[in-house]
């Protein structure tokens, strides 16, 4: 059997892991375009900061690939695939055959047409590890930094370059920073932090054109007028779906690639995982882009397992993140911000001062999302009776307490979970 | 595997199971040492629960799954599962992002704020069974053969 895995990031890694479980001799083949092995991606704002070293990149232990036995391909392209004659093109011109494919290759950030930016020179994206080395090889002669975009990538790449000492102003279209992931509150306690780290956040607004001679940069424009003087430029609006090598081979994609619960796309045989993929909703099972690294992992786990021939079923994305921003920790998982608040209940505490707040959202006596800022301790206890989808209705008084624990539920719960006669032993 | 499981009802909250985890991942592994002594105290890598005033109680920690939620969590790669089944950070590669924390169904994983790190349970590899479980009285923690998701 020939595994061919394109991409090298979490979701091929679980992929890897699942094959191997399954099948212990098949060959694997892993193409990359980048030339790094295996790396923590999300850790490329800790590099850009100088809080970590390049060594510390590595995701996986240095015996992975060969103890898996892996045929690494890196900086290496794939321009085709060829769902009849199971080929995948290499920009290099040669070919190779694969019995079961995935497609695990992320997202490519989206940069839009705005006025004055072509041609310019100082133009960053910021997701992959060769993106943060561009800007650090320029960082000692940046001043000041405009990041278009206030989701997790641009205010990651605003974290980096904060420790580096540049003003920096971030500009986002929604009425807050975060808004994929945080209700307003939450939002507003991040915010008020960043300005308190003299980092401007400006929301609903954007930048309508980029200032400045031939290459150099002097400024931005933003829709409302104002003029944002800066010379370099981050653009963080978001990523889509790096399928475009798809073109041809009937694999299905959406605002994503199209997969069933296997992940499996609309070819048989050709698998696809992670931020690239459109894979059913934890809740409401309609398919949906879920770009969260845990995410990623399980989904080239289900995806390598169900490529060897083993069974596993996806359960569904469920969205999760855990941000620390200058200092002050959140974690937010499932629906935090429901578009029809009539259908939920929630609760909440603030403390806005001391940068304190928690909300649970339940939905027939059902948790369904939970939001934590400051205290996040023991946050996965939240997760795991989401995920579940346990009756909180015995506990529920208990939920927003600060040493909410496993005291507070059900013994039979607690023996499942912990006791040598439950589903455990 | 081998894992530590919990029998509630013989569970008196007395907390000596932190006591010995906190002892033997301290420096000297000498209890009045590592709590009066020592600079730096580790955190206890169980988590003894207690309700209605003492009543219940039990001790909680890591489960060591076989898929561990932690691990596909971690974006360092810091948290890898060894060959015996032992989930363990490395704390050298940890970023202290807190993504253990958050996917743990369990609660088993600390934050050390004041080193910026993750804390579980790695079954004591110096000892033959875990300190939690041989500093326990009542014989509330058992260390026994068990599968785990």
């Amino acid at each position: 059997m020939n595994y061919v895995i394109i991409g090298n990031s979490v979701a091929a890694v679980g992929a890897i892991r699942g094959i191997r479980r399954v099948d212990e001799k098949g060959n694997i083949t892993v193409i990359s375009r980048e030339r790094h092995i295996a790396y923590g991606r999300p850790l490329i704002s800790y590099l850009l900061g100088g809080l970590i070293t390049e060594k510390r990149m590595a995701y996986l232990p240095e015996d992975f690939y060969e103890k898996n036995r892996v045929n690494l391909l890196l900086d290496a392209e794939v321009v085709g695939v060829d769902s009849a004659r199971k080929q995948v093109k290499l920009a290099a011109g040669d070919s190779i055959g694969f019995d079961k494919l995935l497609v695990a290759t992320g997202g490519d950030p989206f940069v839009p047409p705005i006025e004055g930016l072509a041609g310019k020179e100082r133009i960053f994206t910021f997701t992959t590890w060769d993106d943060a080395e561009k800007l650090k090889a320029i960082a000692a002669d940046v001043e000041r930094v405009v990041v278009i975009g206030g989701g997790l990538i641009g205010l990651k790449a605003a974290e980096g370059l904060h420790l580096l000492d540049k003003k920096i102003t971030i500009v986002e279209l929604a009425d807050r920073i975060l808004s994929a992931a945080f209700d307003r509150p939450a939002g507003r306690v991040v915010a008020k932090k960043m300005k308190a780290n003299g980092i401007d956040v400006i929301t609903e607004d954007t930048v309508v054109r980029i200032e400045g001679d031939g290459a150099r940069i002097s400024g931005v424009t933003l829709k409302s007028g104002d003029y944002i003087p800066c010379d370099t430029v981050v653009v963080a609006i978001g990523v889509r779906p790096a399928a475009g090598f798809l073109k041809g081979s009937k694999v299905d994609v959406n605002r994503g690639i199209v997969v069933n619960d296997s992940m499996e796309t609309s070819v048989k045989g050709i698998y696809a995982a992670g931020d690239v993929t459109e894979a059913s909703d934890f809740f409401s099972g309609q398919k949906n882009p879920m770009p969260i690294w845990p995410d990623a992992y399980i989904q080239g786990d289900v995806a390598g397992t169900a490529m060897a021939g083993g069974e596993k079923a996806y359960v569904g994305g469920l969205a999760m993140n855990s941000i620390e921003l200058f200092k002050v920790s959140t974690i937010s998982m499932g629906i935090t911000n429901p578009v029809e608040p009539k259908e939920y209940e929630i609760v909440t505490y603030q403390d806005l001062e001391n940068y304190q707040y928690r909300k649970i959202v339940l939905q027939d006596s059902r948790l369904v999302g939970a939001v934590l800022v400051g205290q996040v301790d023991r946050a996965g206890i939240f997760s795991g009776l989401i995920r579940e989808k346990v009756d909180v209705t015995p506990f529920k008084e208990h939920l927003l307490a600060p040493d909410f624990g496993f005291i507070h539920l059900t013994k039979e719960i607690r023996n499942t979970l912990f006791a040598p006669y439950g589903k455990v032993a | 595997m081998k894992r530590i499981y919990t029998i509630e009802d013989a569970c008196i909250g007395c907390h000596l199971c932190e006591v010995g985890c906190i002892t033997e991942h301290s420096q000297s592994k000498d209890p009045v040492r590592a709590f009066l002594h020592e600079q730096v105290r580790p955190l206890s890598r169980c988590t003894v629960e207690e309700g209605d005033g003492g009543v219940i109680s039990l001790s909680t920690t890591c489960r060591h799954c076989d898929e561990p939620d932690c691990l596909r969590a971690c974006i360092s790669g810091a948290i890898q599962k060894n060959d015996a089944g032992v989930v363990r950070i490395d704390t050298e590669q940890c970023v202290g992002c807190w993504s253990c924390v958050m996917a743990c169904p369990y609660g088993a994983v600390q934050r050390n704020l004041a080193k910026k790190k993750a804390n579980k349970c790695d079954l004591c590899p110096d000892r033959k069974s875990p300190a939690c479980v041989d500093a326990c009285p009542n014989r509330a923690l058992v260390y026994k053969e068990g599968s785990q998701k």
